[in-house]
């Protein structure tokens, strides 16, 4: 995984702003962000008349401006996803992984949390294979939760609006005539789509938005910006939301390796992981899973 | 390698469009038109055409209709590129025949999607 770096780094404004990202969001700056920090805060300067990012830190540091310090985070953060992001995860956890679910809940609940979910690409994603596939689920009760620090990128993907460049990025055009209604120059999930999905914006270091357990959990490519202990205690935290046959997903660069005992491979998913206490000891493969 | 054919009347275009393919490890053909691009088809099937849609001689949507009666061994992947969003539009290519639809202009990523979801790459 890529290493973060701490706001200590840095210097001047962009200290400042690094170290106020960091105790927001537990993010480190990543080095490649540093570089377009001024670029991605220049409608802020622009929206509050400030000059650069010497006078912007100036003013955080003066005095306390929640508002302020909300629409620097939102603008730091990096929000990138795209619809079926690494499609090989959707068809694994579309012929592999939610037939399993099925097999093994009695309850005919599936609990789904997107952790990280961005502009909402990767719920939506979950909700339309599991649309195309309704008659599969009839009967069943879906939840899907999806959250995310950043309030601006929660907004966008609770109004379900993508432009053309967000939908022609992994969305099949099958998917797009059936799921999707023109808006204006872009593109809205219908309201159906929408209705699947409970978007809440929540900070995964204060978590308030989970409950219970959930069967499928995706944390995928968030882990990467926090520091080692900070991926262990979100580790934790999914660890704590998950049963003994829950599967996490991360992003294609991401593991659990060496980032506490939370979380073991998955032993028939390819790339997926498992609670780690789930598994009695001595055990392997499938048994693994029955036991 | 599989092969691609890239159908447009805008030199600029096809330029762009095998460097994007060429990237992707794609083999690339070039034709003018839907007449050049049927004639190519026809003496060796590509596994996926890059088809424009407002082409003169003849359209994407004549090369499509003319598709179905050609003779050709196997019916490559079609991913049809157009300057209009209009749902209409897109719903009428994909009645025709088309298995995926890109805007122009395009980078990298939204062709590599396509081809992912139309199974070439
Ligand atoms: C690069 S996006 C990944 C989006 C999506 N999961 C995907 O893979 O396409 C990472 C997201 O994590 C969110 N994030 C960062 N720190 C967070 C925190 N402490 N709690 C919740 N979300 C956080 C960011 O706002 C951003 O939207």
């Amino acid at each position: 995984m890529k290493m973060a770096q701490p706001a200590a780094i840095f210097e001047g404004a962009a200290r400042v702003l690094a170290a106020l990202l960091e105790a927001r969001t537990g993010q480190a700056l990543s080095e490649g962000r540093a570089w377009r920090m001024e670029t991605a805060l220049r409608p802020v300067l622009r929206q509050h008349k400030l000059a650069d990012m010497d006078e912007l830190a100036g003013r955080l540091t003066r005095k306390a401006d929640p508002r302020l310090e909300e629409e620097v985070v939102n603008a730091l953060l990096n929000n990138e996803s795209s619809f079926f992001r690494d499609l090989q995860i959707f068809d694994m956890i579309h012929r592999q992984i939610l037939p399993a679910i099925q097999a093994e809940r009695s309850n005919r609940t599936l609990r789904i949390w997107s952790a990280g979910c961005s502009t909402g690409q990767e719920a939506y994603s979950l909700a339309i294979r599991l649309r195309n596939d309704a008659a599969r689920w009839s009967g069943w009760r879906i939840e899907i939760m999806a959250t995310d620090i950043s309030t601006a990128a929660i907004d966008q993907a609770r109004a379900g609006i993508f432009s053309q460049m967000d939908v022609q990025r992994g969305l099949a055009v099958g998917d797009l005539i059936k799921w999707f209604e023109p808006h204006g120059e872009d593109w809205r999930a219908s309201a159906e789509l929408r209705r699947m999905i409970d978007f809440r914006h929540d900070n995964l270091f204060d978590a308030k938005a989970p409950s219970g357990e959930y069967d499928l959990i995706l944390c995928r490519n968030v882990l990467l910006y926090f520091s080692p202990e900070r991926r262990q205690a979100v580790l934790r935290l999914l660890g704590r939301h998950s049963h003994a046959r829950s599967v996490l997903l991360l992003g294609a660069g991401e593991t659990v390796i060496g980032q506490g005992d939370d979380f073991t491979a998955h032993p028939e998913f390819r790339g997926a992981y498992v609670r780690q206490a789930a598994l009695p000891e001595g055990t392997i493969g499938r048994t693994r899973l029955a036991g | 390698m599989k092969n691609c054919l890239v159908v447009d009347d805008s030199k600029v275009i096809r330029k762009v469009a095998r460097h994007i393919l060429e990237s992707l490890d794609l083999s690339v053909t070039e034709a003018v038109d839907g007449q050049d691009a049927l004639t190519q088809c026809e003496a060796s099937a590509p596994d996926v055409v890059l088809l424009d849609w407002n082409m003169p001689v003849m359209s994407g949507m004549e090369f499509l209709q003319a598709l179905t009666t050609a003779k050709m061994t196997a019916r490559p992947k079609i991913i049809f590129c157009t300057t209009e969003n209009g749902i209409s539009h897109i719903k009428a290519a994909v009645e025709a025949g088309a298995d995926e639809y890109v805007m122009k202009p395009f980078d990298r990523e939204t062709l590599e999607s396509k081809l992912v979801i139309v199974g070439v790459i």
